[in-house]
């Protein structure tokens, strides 16, 4: 089973403001899009990020091939508790997820 | 095609600091801009910045690439705008920015006209705003109370196209603002010139990053032209060029909703846009749809002090320990805050200690799903307290664990690598952005003051 990294071109995190976090998913092409629309639920994107499923929106832009996820920021940017000031890090995590 | 004046807006770069194409910039300027936009700052590189009232980039970056525009600028005749001064937009980092452009007019033996814009809001007069119900909170806002707004050590609005147009009105040759958003400095100028407000601001947005939509994205330069339908994008510099999709995966960017975007005074929404590619580097955008909201309302940003931090790092590359440092750094934890809180009288409430094991889950802490097998591990010691001089001793109190602690009583003593003498570094006061909120105004300006200086 290969990760959803080497499916699609490219997965990119950064924040949107200090309180949101956006994950967007590059697919590369529309055979790459429906694989990925219909195979990452949000249930599973929501495990990854160890959050509530309903906080998390969710676009699926078959124009330009990408699923785009944005989220309650793990911590609030710069806190105490944050790890990565700019959010970018975080497309590893779902990157290295196995999809059908 | 369109009836109205066409008005051009010359963006060098994504932000003041970040550097610019220089050719590309003399092809920007060839092309008769109506006005010159960047961007001075931005949130994005955390709480400390507008904290502090500082920016992020050098003083002599940012005074070279703003003596550059400011020859442009005399050159095209045209104003030359910034917005959110010195990376947070405060009146102090506001007050530095206005300090290098006298230095350079100096320089240059410029005569020029500056409008200032201030976005820094009073603590107290933000608490009756709130005690008023005239502040809200954004969706994931951090809970606030009136004290919230007292202890912020600054607190910015983000001024819209309103603002930056009163600016514009009076005349300047340049224009020093404080927060705004980052679409207003560019949208400000086509809406007053009766451009569509749709592709006003979505050209804006698409805009604020400079070449980041479209390929070569480093090198910065672009240039919006805005008419009563729609936008174009045409970038500046050799191998840059727009296309459909870069320019429309741009609104994906740092944006929480690719077609939805608040500003003061309403909403762009572009769900209906149309992208088409004018030739091999151009793209026209139409349909962008302005939804203007029955209140104004500017968003606040502010940050507090949240205590005082110190940093060690010590390197462990004994196999032994690189596979047990979770154990390790555990064991130490639990020993060291026994310690601290016997001799300096402390409760768990008043300090944090936290070790990260870099090269093992530094980034994600337990939502890490690799296990790795890493040559080394940076164990990174963090301790924040409530003042300097505790988060000192604390500091000075995990350094001998992190140096010789032992996997088991038994063994010889082991030595751990310490980079530097001192090991700990101190961090000083640190911050957290604590509001995300929107203030309601009466008038635009309400929030904001405006003066002009003249120099030279």
């Amino acid at each position: 089973m290969a990760n959803l990294g080497q499916i699609v071109e490219k997965v990119r995190s950064k924040n949107a403001g200090p309180f949101w976090l956006t994950v967007d998913i590059f697919c590369g092409t529309p055979e790459a899009f429906v694989q990925v629309s219909n195979g990452l639920t949000t249930a599973r994107v929501a495990r990854v990020f160890a959050t509530d499923e309903a906080t998390i929106k969710r676009f699926d832009i078959a124009a330009l091939n990408v699923v785009k996820f944005s989220l309650p920021r793990p911590s609030i940017q710069g806190a105490a508790d944050d790890r990565d000031m700019h959010g970018a890090s975080w497309a590893a995590l779902l990157a290295e997820l196995p999809l059908n | 095609m369109s009836q109205t004046k066409i008005t051009r807006v010359l963006i060098p770069s994504g932000a003041l600091g970040l550097n610019y194409d220089k050719q590309a910039l003399r092809r920007g300027l060839a092309a008769k801009p109506d006005i010159i936009a960047v961007d001075g700052g931005s949130t994005d590189s955390g709480p400390a910045y507008l904290g502090r009232g500082e920016s992020k980039y050098s003083r002599s970056s940012t005074r070279v690439e703003w003596q550059g525009l400011m020859q442009a600028r005399a050159e095209a005749g045209v104003p030359l705008v910034i917005g959110t001064a010195g990376t947070c937009g405060a009146d102090s980092a506001v007050d530095w920015m206005l300090d290098i452009t006298r230095e350079i007019a100096a320089d240059l033996g410029q005569s020029v006209k500056i409008a200032v814009l201030r976005s820094s809001q009073d603590g107290a007069e933000m608490a009756r705003a709130f005690a008023d119900g005239r502040i809200t909170a954004l969706p994931n806002a951090p809970d606030v109370n009136a004290q919230t707004f007292n202890e912020c050590s600054n607190i910015v609005a983000l001024a819209g196209a309103e603002q930056i147009a009163a600016a514009i009105q009076t005349g300047a040759d340049i224009i020093i603002a404080g927060r705004t958003t980052d679409t207003a400095i560019i949208a400000a100028l086509p809406l007053m010139n009766g451009a569509h407000a749709g592709a006003a601001w979505h050209g804006a947005k698409i805009g604020e990053c400079g070449a980041l939509c479209a390929t070569n994205p480093q090198s910065g330069v672009i240039t919006v032209e805005f008419d009563d339908e729609g936008f174009t994008i045409t970038p500046m510099a050799d191998g840059a060029n727009a296309t459909p999709h870069t320019v429309s995966a741009h609104m994906l960017y740092e944006n929480s909703d690719p077609f939805i975007l608040y500003e003061p005074g309403g909403h762009l929404d572009v769900t209906q846009a149309d992208y088409t590619a004018l030739d091999g580097r151009r793209v026209r955008v139409t349909g962008s749809n302005w939804v203007p909201s029955e209140l104004y309302t500017v968003k606040l940003e502010g940050a507090r002090p949240a205590g005082f931090q110190s940093v060690l790092i010590a390197l462990l590359r004994d196999p032994r320990y690189v596979e047990n440092a979770q154990k390790w750094a555990d064991d130490i934890h639990t020993k060291c805050c026994a310690k601290v809180e016997e001799r300096l009288n402390l409760t768990p409430q008043d300090y944090q200690i936290e070790i990260r094991l870099i090269g093992q889950n530094a980034s994600f802490g337990a939502l890490e799903t690799r296990t790795p097998d890493p040559v080394e591990i940076g164990a990174m010691g963090i301790v924040t307290a409530k003042s300097e001089e505790l988060t000192g001793e604390i500091a000075k109190m995990l350094n001998p664990y992190l140096l010789h602690h032992p996997l088991s009583a038994a063994e010889e003593q082991p030595t751990f690598a310490f980079p530097f003498s001192p090991a700990d570094m101190n961090r000083g006061a640190i911050y957290e952005f604590c509001l995300n909120h929107v203030l309601e105004l009466a008038d635009p300006m309400d929030a904001f003051s405006l003066e002009v200086i003249e120099v030279g």
